[in-house]
């Protein structure tokens, strides 16, 4: 046995941190029911079923409409909530896949002890895993144990969607809650191991700025374009060009999240964009080879490919595309098949084995690049007139877009309606499918702007990984009081409403606020393809501090832990309160006091749904676009029900009513300006201090009043008392208040807490 | 080409249970007439709307006047309110939680509505909150006024062209007026 280690049931002890151990370690599907319930309670699941019928099991189908069972006797509530569990549980066996994939292949390749030391001036390296796991790991080994614990929950939660087992909604509600937690245990895993092992920055606030967009890219040269999340393969291509000194003479550009995780790892990678640009780019020919790894790839990959005979490689057992396994064939045999089309592409499982076989094809098939051409710009006439105006096209777009109407216009020569539909175009293919002639629509939109496309160069500061626990110590306190307004996080997929240009507009009305603003993923890229009048986005303008006013690039999606762990680390460093195996008191900390909001304005993914669950147990709320509404249920509080929004106050015992605050768990605006506001109001908690809440109300009344002409109506459940009234508009909010009938000190500002343990002593 | 077999956008496929597709516009005038508690709900895409009346936005101020409670959706009101006109707004989700609940008194308290009649929204928002109300809320009618069908709504428009939506929402409008 090492010193100061103790197996105990197989998990490991660590008697050398003296932090004691709160009462749920490693807790299991059930451990945490009873603070899920408090939360739905709370916030009652609002469901709108995306689909009436279940599929599951042979007894079916089954139509659930209305009061009608299913032959197992599920119900329609049970049903939806059971789809959100299914939906959290793939999005959080994704991370945990992803994890443990990298995890064998770093151990192998770095040894056990590679220390993890993942962030500057920080102690806490791990919050997520102290919190959830009860243990500090301190090097790459410690993290199997926690993988151990995370797949097999998974699994126990997996097994209650089976027909015949859960069957209540509350119950399925709080394993999906479960899921959640999980997932972003496995989200921190992967992120710190790879920041450990692969040089990734390590929480510095000014990493320097990567490119981003199409235009970055020089065509002129074999062009390499890697999609997907897991970034080993994509590391190899890089080493590989360093080591051979190469990185002048092959480009190489990413989509999606392994996109911002190259640029972690070296910064003259190129973001081509987020993951919506998957068609386009690859339509655009511009691609000479393309790498896949895992996650958001598009599934037609090879088709799309074949058709322009760019050879494709994949690298993940999680997504072979029916390739054949080449990884221990010579590479030279693989890279002369690849190149002269005698193999669409080949699946390589070793990491360290593609990035010879990777530049060396696309240094071949560059040179017979164009062989198979996309069409050229005048030709965008000639293709449309095949359209019968039929409107299958538009019947079959997310957005409704106008297709058919700029498909006729480019019959007659009229390119600028097409091009207009590229930026709110999400990229997916649909109106392809179902249009009769099978018009090439997605090539037509981005033939059409293909001038503008080609100027698309953006800086994009690149992900720092976590907050430092010194940068947690200087803004723990003006954020638990208020006095920072809020945290905001744009995350997420890019499945838009009206196009990327929506999140940065959000991004910068709480910039200019002074609101601490995080961001990763497919958001943090639409934020940066934004620039003002004298030509700069968000990035040149704010500086990458965890801090009033600044905008914290955490990284790709596996980064969106570091936003979660630094609500933790607040409750942690700031409040000191003990994270070890101590869950619900932490969140209980955090959704009293933390002015935390998530925004997931494109969400589209599973996973994107598991990330937001693991919010929603912290006790975070999160906001989703309109196509969020599609994650089928919502999770609401009624405001108006003053019995809902009892405390305790951990002073005396006594329970004290604290205003609906945060009024929703999760919710989908209509619009932005309806997300601003809501976001605005979200942020406010029962410990905000009088000053503090004053800040929020101002800002929220000031983004009501532009975006709805009026005041709020709902002021009286806000106000506490008369000194949390911003000063500048005493008179105004006094009235509003007298005409709805406020009381002062109705609403209570007590020491705030959910859980019965935590008060102190009984009055 | 098969035959086409599906109602309305196909972006979001019906369960099956489907709304009646109402006949002629004098039927959804005649159904809001005759309700007790109609409330019409405005969507945050009624503003770019065009109708007879100038925009969606524009016959709705129309129908307030009439009588009939109207609630704004997103930050939708705020338009309603540049043209002066007040009514009341509410965001979409709030609204079908609350059109949920049996309890609840409506936006004036004064009791819960009978029917709901949905208009100027995305297709995919209308279609989810009126599934979630065809589920959870069955003793309301809800009616989709949309120009594309919306399945799960009690009653809703066919699939129509431009022009010819903007006349049957025009008498639909002025037959309610009528009544009044
Ligand atoms: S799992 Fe239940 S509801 Fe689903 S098909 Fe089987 S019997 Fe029907
Ligand atoms: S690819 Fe674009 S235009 Fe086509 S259906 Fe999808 S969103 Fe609509
Ligand atoms: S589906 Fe094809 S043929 Fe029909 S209107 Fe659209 S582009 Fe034209």
């Amino acid at each position: 046995m090492f010193k100061g280690i103790e197996i105990e049931v197989g998990r490991i002890q660590d008697s050398t941190w003296d932090e004691p151990m709160g009462p749920t370690p490693f807790p299991s599907v059930g451990t945490l029911r009873n603070w899920d319930r408090k939360f739905l309670n709370r916030y009652k699941p609002f469901y709108m079923p995306f689909c009436d019928l279940c599929c599951l099991c042979t007894y079916g189908k089954c139509d659930l409409t209305g009061d009608k069972r299913g032959a197992c006797g599920i119900t329609m509530a049970g049903q939806q909530s059971r789809m959100v569990l299914i939906a959290c549980c793939i999005g959080a066996s994704t991370h945990a896949a992803h994890a443990r994939h990298m995890l064998d292949h770093l151990l192998d390749e770095y040894g056990r002890d590679v220390p993890l030391d993942v962030a500057l001036n920080t102690g806490v390296e791990a919050p997520h895993v102290r919190l959830v796991c009860g243990i500090r790991p301190k090097k790459l080994k410690d993290l199997e144990d926690v993988l151990d614990y995370v797949e097999t929950q998974l699994v126990q939660l997996v097994a209650a969607a089976h027909t015949g087992q859960e069957g209540d909604n509350i119950d399925f509600e709080s394993k999906a809650f479960h899921a959640g937690m999980l997932d972003h245990v496995a989200l921190e895993v992967a992120d710190i191991m790879q920041i450990a092992t692969l040089g990734m920055p390590r929480g510095e606030p000014d990493t320097p700025m990567a490119e981003l967009g199409y235009g970055t890219i020089d065509a002129s040269k074999p062009v390499i374009m890697c999609i997907g999340h897991n970034v080993l393969p994509s590391v190899d291509i890089i080493d590989y060009l360093m080591e051979n000194d190469l990185f002048g003479e092959v480009e190489i550009g990413g989509l999606c999240c392994t996109a911002h995780d190259m640029s972690r790892y070296n910064k003259r990678s190129k973001i081509i964009g987020p993951i919506s640009w998957q068609l386009r780019f690859i339509r655009s020919g511009i691609p000479d080879l393309i790498v896949v790894d895992e996650q958001c790839l598009r599934t037609d990959v090879m088709i799309e490919a074949k058709k322009l005979g760019i050879p494709v490689i994949a690298t993940s057992e999680m997504s072979c595309l029916g390739l054949s396994d080449r990884t221990h064939d010579d590479p030279d045999v693989i890279v002369d098949d690849l190149v002269s089309g005698k193999a669409d592409g080949a699946l390589i499982l070793e990491p360290r084995r593609v990035g010879e076989i990777s530049v060396k094809t696309v240094q071949g098939v560059a040179e017979r690049r164009g062989e198979k051409k996309p069409f050229d710009i005048g030709e965008i006439s000639v293709i449309a007139q095949e359209c019968s105006g039929c409107m299958e096209c538009v019947r079959s777009c997310p957005n409704t877009l106008e297709i058919a109407a700029a498909v006729g216009a480019a019959k007659e020569g009229d390119y600028v309606p097409l091009a207009m539909l590229y930026d709110l175009c999400v990229g997916c293919g649909r109106c392809e499918s179902a249009c009769p002639v099978s018009l090439p629509i997605i090539s037509m939109m981005t033939k059409a702007n293909e001038d503008a496309i080609a100027d698309e160069k953006y800086p994009i500061r690149v992900g720092r990984g976590a907050i430092q626990d010194t940068e947690i110590r200087e803004v723990g306190q003006p954020i638990v009081f208020g006095e920072i307004p809020g945290v905001v996080a744009l995350v997420g997929c890019a499945n838009y409403p009206a196009g990327g240009g929506d999140v940065a507009r959000i991004a910068e009305e709480f910039l200019k606020r002074r609101f601490i603003v995080l961001t990763s993923g497919c958001s943090a890229m639409s934020i940066a393809m934004t620039k003002d009048e004298d030509g700069l986005n968000l990035y040149e303008k704010y500086p990458g501090n965890f801090d009033a006013g600044g905008l914290v690039n955490v990284g790709s999606c596996v980064a969106n832990s570091h936003i979660t762990g630094a609500t933790i680390k607040i409750a942690n460093i700031f409040a000191k309160r003990n994270l070890r195996g101590n869950y619900e008191e932490i969140a209980d900390y955090i959704y009293n006091r933390v002015g935390a909001v998530g925004l997931a304005w494109g969400a589209m993914s599973q996973k994107a749904a598991a990330i937001a669950a693991g919010c929603w147990r912290l006790g975070i709320p999160v906001v989703v676009g309109p196509h969020g509404a599609k994650y089928r249920r919502m999770l609401l509080g009624r405001k108006e029900r003053e019995e809902d929004w009892n405390v305790y106050n951990a002073r005396d015992g006594e329970e004290v009513y604290v205003g609906p605050v945060p009024e929703h768990l999760f919710y989908a605006a209509e619009t932005v300006e309806e997300a601003l506001v809501m976001i605005a109001k979200l942020v406010m908690r029962p410990n905000d201090t009088n000053k503090g809440r004053a800040v929020k109300i101002s800002h929220y009344i000031d983004l009501h009043k532009t975006h709805y002409g009026s005041m709020p109506d709902d002021l009286h459940l806000y106000v506490r008392r008369a000194q949390d009234i911003p000063f500048t508009m005493k008179d105004e909010i006094m009235k509003v208040l007298e005409e709805s009938g406020w009381v002062e000190d109705k609403i209570a500002i007590p020491d705030p807490t959910l859980l019965d343990r935590m008060v102190r002593r009984r009055g | 080409m098969s035959a086409k077999t599906i109602l309305g956008q196909t972006a979001e496929i019906a369960g099956p249970k489907k709304a009646f597709i109402i006949p002629k516009p004098e039927v959804a005038a005649a159904m809001i007439k005759r309700a007790e508690r109609p409330l019409l709900v405005i969507g945050a895409e009624a503003q770019g709307i065009e109708t007879a009346d100038g925009d969606l936005i524009d016959t709705a101020i129309k129908v307030s006047k009439s009588g009939i409670s109207v609630v704004a959706t997103g930050h939708i009101v705020g338009e309603f309110r540049r043209r002066g006109t007040e009514v009341h707004s509410m965001p979409l989700m709030n609204l079908g939680d609350r059109l949920r609940d049996p309890e609840w008194l409506g936006l004036d308290g004064k009791g819960r509505y009978d029917l709901a009649v949905f208009v100027g929204f995305s297709y995919y928002l209308e279609w989810l909150v009126l599934n979630g109300l065809k589920s959870f809320a069955q003793d309301l009618t809800t009616i989709s006024l949309s120009r594309s069908y919306q399945p799960n709504a009690g009653w809703s428009l066919g699939t129509m062209k431009a022009e010819e939506w903007k006349e049957v929402i025009d008498v639909i409008v002025k037959s309610i007026k009528e009544g009044n």
